[in-house]
């Protein structure tokens, strides 16, 4: 059916991104339907929603418009973890076809749940992002996101065979092979933690590998935060068009909202995800345009629906509509996490700001780590790059003027003095997944 | 009549010497003269060996940032004053000398300088113009093999 319509190489459209494209009034009215279905769903359904709803006097019918969202509870991470490991499931474990869990970094993971029917929604808004960066069948898609407990490889895969692309189910790690992957089977996109493709730049660089002859032409990278500098670094660097993919596994994975080829903030995929921005002190909903704390509802997960989750990454919607012709609204790209923050000397900090200053000075790959530490009674932040080929110098003149710019870029953005250690190629660890850019020894 | 001069960027810790001089020795590959200017922080290996080509590849593919510059060796009289010559001829024509190194040869009486200048070619000229005997990497060699 409707086999004219689907994606081929020349550009043709998806079935799947028809929603893309809503007129307003039809998408708020899906949204209104859903989000009534799903506060009904989990009343009758999860006991600790079920709770917090009676605690404040409110019954699924209490919802009679979208502002309505507003009366109720929020959900947050700790909820889950509460709860762990199925506590807010609202389906029968008969029904869960899929589980997957994210990575605790402290304690125990938190576990979410899928239905067959929240399986092919996420495959669906997958392939919908994936359509977003000009993606087709016939496209090549290499997918170096882990596979395994971790939403970011399955979640691509589905959504990338939802398409019609090819995918390479390549997963993380062996960074040799995936450069030789990309060569000889011709491919066209590529999915990755940002870190982790600056990690294989590099490596092809070494092994004298160019990127940019390759037939790469499309990044797609998310799972952690990442400047709009490192972004121009690496498609100058790889001859390619890098785009944003946003997704959290308490809400669905990768696929909850992703950039288009304007490159100008991320659609969300609102007709399952209904997006609100709050003020994260008051809780206080805040108008479009106004930069908050995105709490996200899922509007037709079964196995495990969130309402109202915070998701305590920091961002705005954007309330113009896309050149590209969505109706979707937009948010602005989240360069910052308000979980990545850290606090030194009374300064709120993102890796993300440090990232920026770094790739403000010519010539750094941003290889980078962040270390607090405390001496005296007072905070120091020492900032470890590691030195490229590009800016090393037989002089150490010219060597200590790098190191003095760098240091001054990081000061500049900060306002508190850094400590800046140049370091041998390599020394900073690599991940194959989410990078880990801050190492707090204060409280060692 | 330049020569091929290899710098590596090193962390200033214990050990950080040894490999990159271990790596290219398991070659076979000879260690003509070095020098290592360093700060507190970091320090820069300067080497120089016949056989660069190799030796920056070993050293690349060892994870290291190699730098490939071109150096002047000059040879002078391994006696009082022998330095101070050829620095007043670089003096005179206003050469602006980045840094150098010298090492002696007790074999020939001789001590060699090596200079790396912003403009090598133009210091080359000036020094044969004076009578200064600029040393390539065979004659070098010799001296030092």
């Amino acid at each position: 059916m409707h086999k004219e319509l689907w994606n081929d190489a020349a550009g043709g459209f998806h079935p799947a991104s028809a929603p893309d494209y809503l007129p307003e009034q039809a998408l708020r009215e899906v949204q209104l339907r859903r989000l009534r279905a799903v506060v009904d769903h989990a009343y009758n359904n999860v006991a600790l929603f079920r709770a917090r709803m009676e605690a404040r006097d409110l019954t699924p019918d209490s919802i009679q418009s979208l502002a309505d969202i507003a009366k109720l509870p929020f959900t947050v991470k700790a909820d889950l973890r509460d709860t762990y490991p199925s506590g807010l499931f609202a389906v029968p474990m008969g029904d869960v076809v899929r589980l997957h869990a994210s990575s605790g970094t402290t304690g125990k993971p938190i576990v979410v749940a899928y239905t067959r029917e929240d399986i092919q929604v996420w495959s669906e808004v997958m392939a919908r992002a994936l359509a977003c960066y000009g993606l087709h069948r016939g496209d090549i898609l290499q997918n170096a996101f882990g596979y395994g407990l971790f939403t970011g490889g399955l979640g691509v895969h589905y959504g990338a065979e939802t398409l019609g692309a090819t995918v390479v189910p390549i997963s993380g790690g062996n960074t040799d092979r995936q450069l030789m992957v990309i060569r000889d089977f011709g491919v066209s996109a590529l999915c990755c933690t940002p870190s982790y493709f600056a990690h294989m730049l590099e490596r092809a660089d070494e092994l004298g590998i160019d990127i940019r002859a390759s037939s790469l032409r499309v990044g797609v990278f998310g799972a952690e935060p990442w400047s709009n500098a490192m972004r121009h670094r690496v498609e100058e660097l790889a001859g390619i068009r890098a785009y944003d993919v946003y997704g959290l596994s308490e809400i669905v994975g990768p696929g909850v909202a992703s950039e288009c080829t304007e490159q100008h903030g991320l659609h969300l995929f609102e007709d399952h995800f209904y997006p609100e921005i709050i003020d994260p002190e008051t809780g206080e909903p805040l108008p479009d345009g106004e930069e908050g704390e995105l709490v996200i509802t899922t509007l037709s997960k079964r196995a495990m629906p969130m309402i109202r989750y915070r998701t305590r990454d920091i961002t705005a919607i954007i309330p113009e509509r896309c050149a590209c012709g969505r109706t979707l609204r937009r948010m602005r790209r989240i360069e910052r996490r308000s979980d990545d923050m850290f606090i030194i000397r009374g300064v709120n900090v993102f890796p993300s700001q440090v990232e920026a200053a770094l790739l403000a000075v010519e010539g750094t790959l941003p290889h980078y780590q962040i270390i607090l530490t405390r001496s005296g009674g007072l905070d120091q932040i020492t900032v470890e790059v590691e030195v490229t080929a590009e800016v090393f110098s037989d002089k150490v003149r010219a060597l200590e003027d790098v190191r003095a710019r760098l240091a001054q870029s990081i000061e500049r953005i900060l306002g508190i003095r850094v400590i800046l250690r140049l370091v041998e190629p390599r020394t900073i660890e690599r991940s194959q997944g989410k990078a880990k850019r801050v190492i707090d020894r204060r409280h060692d | 009549m330049k020569l091929q001069q290899l710098s590596l960027f090193l962390e200033n810790r214990p050990g950080q010497l040894g490999a990159p001089l271990e790596a290219i020795a398991a070659e076979g590959i000879n260690i003509l003269t070095l020098s290592l200017a360093d700060t507190a922080q970091f320090g820069i290996l300067r080497l120089i060996v016949r056989e660069w080509e190799q030796a920056k590849q070993i050293f690349e593919q060892g994870g290291w940032v190699v730098k490939q510059t071109e150096v002047v060796a000059v040879d002078v009289l391994d006696r009082p004053g022998g330095l101070a010559s050829a620095l007043a001829v670089l003096e005179a024509a206003e050469l602006n000398i980045e840094y150098m190194y010298a090492f002696s040869l007790r074999r020939d009486d001789k001590a060699i300088l090596i200079f790396r200048f912003e403009d090598p070619d133009r210091a080359i000229e000036v020094l044969l113009e004076n009578g200064l005997h600029v040393v390539e990497t065979e004659e070098l060699m010799r001296h030092v093999g």
